[in-house]
């Protein structure tokens, strides 16, 4: 039985497939699994819609952060400049 | 009235993102961006004396960035030669030729687009800022600045499927949180 391929699967699992698909760090046969999924269960399609806005609505923004080391070194700066405040 | 207390030690934690999007939607320049926040900050440290507690520290110091990125500006322009006349088409050869230049740029974004990609921003870092701060954290990386899986977990010192489960909770929080005015 083992050996039988498995085409569907459960809810926990999809969802974790379609945050990967954000990231386009799914496989072909896990979002073959993830696309019968959503074909049978309405929750999933609803997460995966939100899911899918969010991704494009960030891309949309172009919203920028800083990374580590930028702020790492503003820190450095700046507590310097707190001694010299104090 | 709320009375808001002034705590330098955390800026940098709290607010730098928020600020440096908010920047960066204005001057399109990490550089640049990144020095006027800096900038910020140590203004706003010279000036605490000042704070009132009638406004947020976010609003105070995004106050204080906003005549930052207007000083970056007037100095930018300064720098500029005077103001220049050119006539470029002066022979008959030429003559129509200025209609060809005044024709929209299909690929350009409207200023409208411009503004409400920037409004999109703040209020994606308004929904980071209401998530807890790992959560945040990982999302960031992950989702804005694009780190590899790996490099995230040996950072952080987490598993990929403790990663995922995180990712998954910040995206359902940030999911809801914009639901309301933006989707």
């Amino acid at each position: 039985m083992s050996t039988k391929i498995k085409l569907t699967i459960p809810c926990d699992e999809a969802n974790h497939v379609c945050d990967k698909t954000q990231y386009k760090e799914a496989s072909l046969w896990e979002m073959i699994k993830l696309n019968i999924h959503l074909i049978y269960c309405r929750a999933c399609r609803k997460y995966t819609k939100n899911n899918t806005s969010l991704t494009n609505k960030l891309k949309e923004s172009q919203v920028a952060c800083l990374d580590k080391d930028c702020k790492e070194a503003m820190k450095k700066d700046f507590d310097k400049a707190l001694i010299e405040h104090k | 009235m709320p009375n808001h207390q002034i705590n330098p030690n955390k800026w940098i934690d709290l607010y730098s993102d928020y600020l440096f999007n908010y920047t960066i939607s204005r001057v399109s320049d990490r550089e640049i961006a990144q020095d006027l926040v800096q900038d910020t900050f140590l203004a706003g440290l010279k000036s605490m004396k000042n704070f009132k507690g009638e406004a947020s520290e976010r609003t105070w110091l995004i106050s204080i960035l906003k005549r930052k990125i207007i000083d970056h500006y007037r100095k930018t322009n300064s720098k500029k030669g005077k103001a220049e006349v050119r006539i470029n088409y002066n022979d008959s050869e030429s003559e129509g030729d200025w209609l060809e230049e005044r024709v929209a740029d299909p690929f350009d974004k409207t200023a409208e687009d411009t503004l409400q990609n920037a409004e999109l921003g703040e209020a994606i870092h308004n929904c980071l800022e209401k998530l807890p701060k790992k959560q945040a954290d990982v999302f960031k990386m992950k989702t804005i600045l694009g780190h590899e899986t790996e490099a995230i977990c040996n950072e952080l010192n987490i598993t990929a499927s403790n990663l995922w489960v995180i990712i998954h909770r910040a995206r359902t929080a940030m999911a809801d949180c914009l639901k309301e005015n933006w989707f």
